[in-house]
């Protein structure tokens, strides 16, 4: 199966609680070594977000992200794994989970390629 | 004859629904609804045909041949795409599982249940999911059993079904390093639902569900001694069911109970469970709480409960599982093995917390510990303190009775 990870920053965060976290590179060679992450980057921060919008046929795009996100989403990756806990298992030893959070979204059926 | 048939239909259900629901989720790999669907369509074949024919050798292959019957058929009628037919194919030449005898059909419950106590599932979604597969309670029972409209439990388990389906949650008893993290999780839904049966007489059923299911759990995981404890919990907090509410619906604290009423051979089992489990040297909170109700369950008289024992236990259970109500649990074992003076500034420190603000019990033991020691004013503001926050009747017709007993200044 196909997951979308968003790498999301934490504004409950406190300094400290993620002591002891791993190191990105290692999980990205990890990762990409066993095939599990096809492909994944870190975002520019929401200052340069844009967000596009269509009503009544006309576009409308302004600057930012739309207010919910804020500045969370960090970063995304999609994965191939066997089973959500397989995927629960990737996303826990990635530095974010550990300074942050990670949302795993199974991908729709058939939309995969 | 037809008497005798439908009886043992009756005794089949409970364990055999489970069983048959999670052969169909492994043969189709994960249609929930469908197994539901089949195992209902086998029951009524068997209550149908059974009468007449007799129950046959094997009710539980003969069930799960049904069912599976009735699935492989299904499937064949749904599916016009030639991939699928292959699928339904394949399995039509899979080695039949459900072999001649009960004793070969696989034991998928444990499975079952470690899906249904997902953590990615929220707690209500667990518990419906639970008790509809599982425990093998209908949509409009579950409901009834936790006051909702059946439409919105009915949500509630279409929900969980698909999101079990769409986010890949798997089908399978987790590996051994996942294990610490995930047995908890469905000890805690086990216990949620015995503890809804017990507090409330019109849900009894949900009480003996989580017993026959943590009886399940314990025989399918023998080396886990903390699903041991809680089974012992449960049997030994249920045995003083018949002795906790009197005539008149009103509760009937511990010490006042009858204890010629309490089921002495149950509560036996539930020690003798208890003591199996400590064997293993691994005491968690299950365990502990299970020896405090031990305690308190082989004191022939209430006067002769080993409160000294209790407070020790307390004293354990805070350092497994810290919390203010296992403190404030420790003081009142202290106000009994000592004195009520001793245990008032234990009780003064948690109120200073003001964690416990909304909790009727502080203000309930409180009142009692001043009341013992005869500072009848300050007993009488708790007891009314107590009371506004009290949540049943009965609890709050136990709280008057006793303000009322205060002497007047």
């Amino acid at each position: 199966m196909k997951y979308l990870m968003l790498v999301c920053a934490d504004p409950d965060y406190t300094p400290g609680q993620g002591e002891g976290a791993p190191d990105i590179d290692d999980w990205v060679a990890e990762t990409d070594g066993k095939g599990t992450r096809l492909m994944g980057s870190r975002t520019r921060p929401a200052s340069d977000a844009t967000t596009v919008r269509v009503r009544d046929r006309q576009v409308l795009v302004t600057d930012g992200p739309y207010a919910e996100t804020k500045d969370l989403i960090a970063g995304f990756d999609i994965l191939e794994c066997a089973d959500l806990d397989e995927a629960i298992d990737v996303a826990s030893r990635h530095p974010m989970a550990w300074h942050g959070m990670i949302e795993l979204r199974p991908f729709w059926p058939g939309d995969e390629d | 004859m037809a008497g005798q048939a439908k009886e043992r239909i009756a005794g089949i259900y409970a364990d055999g629904w489970s069983r048959i629901v999670a052969t169909i989720i492994r043969l189709t790999g994960g249609d929930w609804d469908l197994a539901e669907e089949c195992a209902q369509d086998a029951f009524a074949q068997a209550l149908q045909k059974w009468p007449e024919s007799g129950v046959p050798d094997q009710p539980l292959a003969w069930l799960t041949t049904t069912a599976r019957n009735r699935a492989i058929d299904r499937m064949r009628r749904a599916s016009t795409e030639a991939a699928k037919l292959r699928e339904v194919a394949a399995m039509q030449q899979a080695p039949e599982p459900p072999g001649a005898r009960d004793s070969d059909i696989p034991d998928e419950r444990l499975e079952l249940m470690f899906t249904c106590c997902h953590p990615s599932l929220n707690l209500d979604a667990q518990v419906a999911l639970t008790l509809r597969s599982l425990a093998g309670m209908s949509t409009a029972d579950i409901a009834r059993a936790f006051v909702v409209p059946e439409r919105v439990m009915s949500q509630r388990l279409f929900r969980a079904k698909q999101k079990v389906a769409h986010a890949g949650i798997p089908f399978r008893v987790p590996p051994p390093q996942l294990l610490p993290d995930r047995l908890p999780a469905v000890l805690h839904v086990l216990y949620l639902l015995f503890n809804e049966g017990y507090s409330d007489a019109q849900k009894t059923r949900l009480s003996r569900e989580a017993i026959r299911l943590a009886r399940v759990l314990t025989a399918l995981m023998p080396g886990e001694p903390e699903a041991h404890g809680m089974l012992a919990l449960m049997l030994l907090h249920d045995a003083r069911r018949p002795a906790r509410i009197d005539a008149n619906g009103n509760l009937v604290t511990l010490d006042e109970q009858d204890r010629s009423l309490w089921d002495q051979a149950q509560i036996a089992e539930g020690t003798t469970i208890l003591s199996r489990a400590l064997r293993h040297r691994r005491a968690g909170a299950f365990q502990i709480q299970a020896a405090i109700a031990a305690c308190h369950a082989t004191a022939p008289v209430a006067a002769q409960t080993d409160w000294a024992q209790i407070a020790e236990l307390y004293g354990q259970l805070a350092r497994v599982a810290p919390s203010v109500v296992v403190e404030l649990n420790r003081a009142v074992a202290i106000g009994m093995a000592d004195s009520p003076q001793a245990a008032l500034p234990l009780v003064d420190a948690i109120a200073a917390t003001g964690q416990l603000d909304t909790y009727y019990l502080l203000h309930a033991t409180r009142a009692d510990l001043l009341r013992r020691a005869g500072r009848w004013s300050e007993a009488r503001d708790s007891y009314r303190a107590a009371l506004d926050l009290a949540p049943t009747e009965a609890e709050r017709r136990f709280l008057a009775r006793r303000l009322v007993s205060i002497p007047s200044p």
